[in-house]
């Protein structure tokens, strides 16, 4: 094996960039699950009755539950009484009304990061909702979408200022009993971002969250409601980051998408959480349920999705469709290097007629790392002319890596036409030759086919996101070529 | 009652008889088998293995067993006349999971080939029996393995010395023959020395309209350099349930081809299981369904690519037609270190109705980087420009649709490499097409 180059070596031993922490004083409440503590995060919150009794559910269910174990993964078992379930950064109980009165430290944490949360840096033009721990921070140009009738705001703000629709929608999609972290989440979930597109409403500007987990010791379970009202369109975004740390922490989201008629949501993932490091020691577990319900006659719903953080990282942004006439695609680059692995995908259940779906799906596995693709294709008896095309890839680097597919196809109707390619390969010496030959150096010429291999899907990413995403890939990725 | 207890009972009970009616290399993985079986039990639909197909709700009813050894009074030339017309073949058949020891045939095997009852080889070659008998077949693994290695008594030893060269293919004939519900657990083991080559073809039948259950377990192994060509082929009818497990074990630059076909059948689970475990290996498994009514199918492969250099071609197709169900689970697995890897799965069906069903999962494990490794899986229908196309020509709807059906599992019957098993079974795959498989005259099967 050739001796690892500069390029390498400097790539290698590049830092996980956003691994400071913040010294901001943060209430967090004793470690330890039961009836209490979901019952005094719901009071911290000022929730109503429902929302309490809907906890309380998820939570009595999630006793009678067990962590589920056919995923590809070596998961340590998690002690789920040593986390804390809720971190409060900003200390007030109602959240900030306005940016006066955010934290500093807060505020510079997210300059930081580069998410702009004040005013005059709100000019790069995307709102943002800031969630640290958990609690949303703040939002930015709440004011300016709600003229329009968009309602962009935390999970807590929503579930006091729109009831109706939170009761109305919350757990449509996916139910508490619906898996393990599901429950979890169901009963213990902080914030998240709400956001309700009215009808006929083209939404002016990128909707973005950006998640941070900053208290050690803490899990994060956020929780975030799409709703797409007829005719309507938005495209989402979503960030998350955490601090070094040695010790596991445990990230469990539940994303919920409703598109009604003819709507269009595009939901965009950068998932960067602390990957631990180099020995495989600290990172963030990622266990979300992310699931999209077309609903709507000829609703769309688009997923994409760059994973290059987490130690651990176990989830399948999933579409029902169940519109007549209604399509989803899915598309995700998921890169593992050192220890991390990986087990994601896709489900799509197609149950309305005339439903197309699409999946591609870009792996690459590095260092000692396991990347997973798991997916299920699902042609009910009712969904006639359904189709699907799925494409998974995976490139290994390195010799000590491993690359899996799962994919699952049942087919109940005789109409449907599904297909599935996969293809495993390394980098080839012929394509790294042929570079050379044109005076692009190893080094480049890797980047350069690396790159290419994933733009199918980071082509799919806004803009904003498509530049920062195809730095992490050089990162967290290319510094393992040797 | 759980269905394993029935099971548990009868073994505790007659393990005295079913020992004393069978052979000491038999008898000694018994006890572990026991073990095994009793802890785990028959699989349920949440294992991953067997999710396609509930195996206790198979097992439940009360089914006859032969432990008592008794002859049945069966003379297979009598009553088998379908076989394969102009092949020159050694001729053999089991009945039940009894070797039929009354019939020789009449072209002698090369000198030091061994074919005949296992039972009867193990007591007079207790070595080699002892050597390789559930070697492969894992009893702590899977379920229906343990099962079988308890109960069998009998099956097949098919031995072929270094460097020895069987030009014929042997035929082995499964009859299945009883009164009353019957269970048949059946053993085959086929050895192959470094550097030779056989043919070997077994075909299921179900020769009396009673509930069959047939259990069996093939081990092959393959020496370095060897060659081995197994055919199944199954036909048998809709109140037969098989359950069969293939291990095989391959060598250095050996070559296995498998190729299963169902015709007809009830409800059929294949296990196949091949190791690579030697550089260079090749492996050739195809498959082939053709369901209709309420029958089931589900294949189950796993290839192990342990060694580097190795070359699989995987390729199953299936055509279901009215409430049938078919599934498909294939796993290919590349270890570290297993560089140069080539495999290649396909995996494509037919969905002919609403009410037929397809599940299907290809898979891939890999562990190395140097391989080159695919998969593709398809569900779809005919097409329909083809046949637009030869319906301007003339060509009827029905015929249309035959032809592109006969076109499309083709590719699997193309893979063998004996011509007259070849032709007949172009002639069985449009027969069973035109719905007139079961209409052949002769013979007690096709009624």
């Amino acid at each position: 094996m050739q001796e690892p180059n500069k390029y390498v070596k400097e790539l290698t031993q590049e830092k996980y960039k956003y691994g400071f922490t913040t010294d901001v004083h943060t209430e967090i409440i004793e470690k330890g699950l039961n009836e209490d503590v979901i019952r005094l995060i719901s009071e911290k919150k000022g929730e109503p009755e429902w929302l309490l009794e809907f906890r309380l559910k998820a939570y009595r269910h999630w006793l009678t539950m067990e962590m589920p174990e056919w995923a590809h993964l070596d998961i340590p078992e998690i002690d789920y009484q040593a986390i804390s379930y809720y971190a409060d950064p900003t200390r007030r109980k109602d959240g900030p009304k306005s940016i006066d009165e955010v934290d500093p430290e807060l505020l510079k944490t997210f300059n930081k990061l580069g998410i702009p949360l004040e005013e005059q840096m709100a000019l790069s033009g995307m709102a943002v909702d800031a969630v640290m721990d958990s609690v949303s921070v703040k939002t930015t140009f709440k004011e300016n979408l709600m003229e329009k009738g968009i309602i962009f705001c935390s999970m807590s703000e929503a579930i006091r200022e729109h009831p109706d629709l939170v009761k109305k929608y919350l757990g449509s999609v996916v139910g508490y009993r619906d898996n393990f972290f599901a429950a979890l989440n169901s009963a213990v979930f902080s914030d998240g971002s709400f956001v309700y597109i009215p009808k006929g409403v083209r939404c002016p500007m990128e909707l973005s969250t950006y998640f941070r987990i900053n208290a050690a010791n803490t899990g994060q379970f956020e929780r975030t409601l799409i709703v797409a009202d007829d005719d309507s369109y938005v495209s989402y975004l979503e960030g998350c980051t955490a601090p070094m740390r040695d010790e596991n922490q445990l990230h469990a989201a539940i994303v919920e998408i409703v598109v009604l008629d003819r709507a269009e949501v595009k939901y965009s993932t950068v998932q960067n959480w602390y990957p631990g490091d180099a020995e495989g020691k600290g990172g963030v577990y990622n266990f979300v349920t992310k699931r999209g319900n077309c609903k709507g006659t000829d609703s769309r719903l688009s997923w994409t999705q760059v994973e290059t953080g987490s130690a651990i990282t176990w989830k399948y942004p999933s579409c029902i469709l169940s519109g007549d006439g209604s399509t989803a695609e899915f598309y995700s680059v998921a890169v593992t290097n050192n220890h991390q692995q990986a087990d994601t995908g896709t489900k799509m259940i197609h149950l309305g007629r005339n439903t197309r779906s699409t999946i591609v799906s870009k792996g690459i596995s590095a260092g000692q790392s396991q990347n997973s693709y798991r997916g299920l294709v699902r042609v009910a008896e009712r969904a006639d002319n359904a189709r699907n095309y799925s494409q998974c890839d995976s490139l290994l680097l390195g010799s000590r890596c491993g690359a899996h597919t799962f994919p699952y196809m049942d087919i109940h109707n005789e109409t449907a036409v599904v297909e599935h390619e996969a293809t495993t390969s390394k980098i080839s010496e012929d394509q790294v030759f042929y570079c050379n030959q044109r005076g692009i150096s190893t080094e480049d010429a890797v980047g350069l086919i690396v790159n290419g291999y994933a733009k199918e899907v980071l082509n799919k990413l806004p803009m904003e996101f498509a530049v920062e995403a195809q730095k992490l890939l050089s990162v967290s990725l290319e510094g393992s070529v040797g | 009652m759980k269905a394993e207890q029935q099971y548990i009972d009868l073994f505790t009970d007659c393990e005295a008889m079913i020992c004393r009616h069978s052979a000491e290399a038999l008898n000694a993985p018994r006890a572990k088998a026991f073990a095994d079986f009793q802890r785990t039990g028959f699989p349920t639909r949440k294992q991953e293995r067997y999710r396609y197909t509930d195996v206790g709700k198979y097992f439940a009813p009360d089914y006859g067993l032969n432990l008592n050894r008794l002859a049945f009074p069966a003379n297979p030339y009598d009553v088998f006349k379908c076989d394969v017309p102009n092949m020159s073949t050694a001729l053999y058949f089991v009945v039940n999971d009894s070797f039929c020891q009354t019939i020789h045939p009449a072209a002698p095997l090369p000198e030091g080939v061994l074919f005949g009852s296992l039972k009867e080889m193990s007591e007079r070659y207790p070595e080699v029996i002892r050597k390789h008998y559930g070697r492969l077949a894992d009893t702590s693994k899977d379920a229906l393995t343990a099962f079988n290695t308890m109960f069998a008594q009998d099956g097949v030893l098919m031995y072929v010395p270094r460097n020895t060269v069987v030009e014929r293919p042997i035929q082995l004939v499964n009859m299945l023959r009883a009164d009353v519900s019957f269970m048949a657990n059946r053993r085959i083991l086929v050895i192959l020395e470094d550097g030779a080559q056989a043919k070997l073809l077994v075909c299921d039948h179900a020769m009396d309209d009673v509930n069959f259950l047939s259990t069996q377990v093939i081990e092959v192994f393959a020496g370095a350099g060897a060659s081995f060509d197994l055919y199944e082929l199954e036909e048998t009818h809709n109140s037969t349930v098989r359950f069969s497990n293939l291990y095989v074990d391959q060598q250095a630059d050996s070559r296995v081809l498998l190729n299963g076909m169902t015709l007809h059948n009830g409800t059929t689970r294949n296990t196949t299981e091949v190791t690579l475990s030697g550089k260079g290996a090749q492996l050739s498994l195809c498959g082939m369904a053709i369901a209709d009514k309420n029958e089931q199918i589900d294949n189950h492969t796993f290839i192990d690519h342990k060694a580097p250099g190795c070359t699989s071609n995987e390729l199953f197709k299936y055509v279901l037609d009215d409430q049938a169900t078919g599934a498909f689970a294939g796993k290919i697995l590349v270890r570290e270190g297993a560089q140069q890897t080539s495999a290649r799965q396909t995996n494509r069906n037919l969905c002919a109705t609403r009410e037929a069903h397809m599940y299907t999962q290809p898979q891939l494990e890999i562990y190395a980087d140097d391989v080159k490794c695919s998969h593709g899986a398809t569900v779809g229908q005919l097409d329909e420009a083809a046949l637009f196309y030869m319906q301007q020509r003339g060509i009827s709807l029905k015929e249309a649709r035959l032809l592109l059906m006969f076109a499309f599992v083709n590719e699997v019957i193309d893979n063998i490499q004996i011509d007259v098993l070849k032709d007949r079974l172009h002639h069985l795959v449009e027969k069973r097409f035109r719905g007139e498989l079961n209409k052949c005259q002769g013979c007690a099967i096709c009624k």
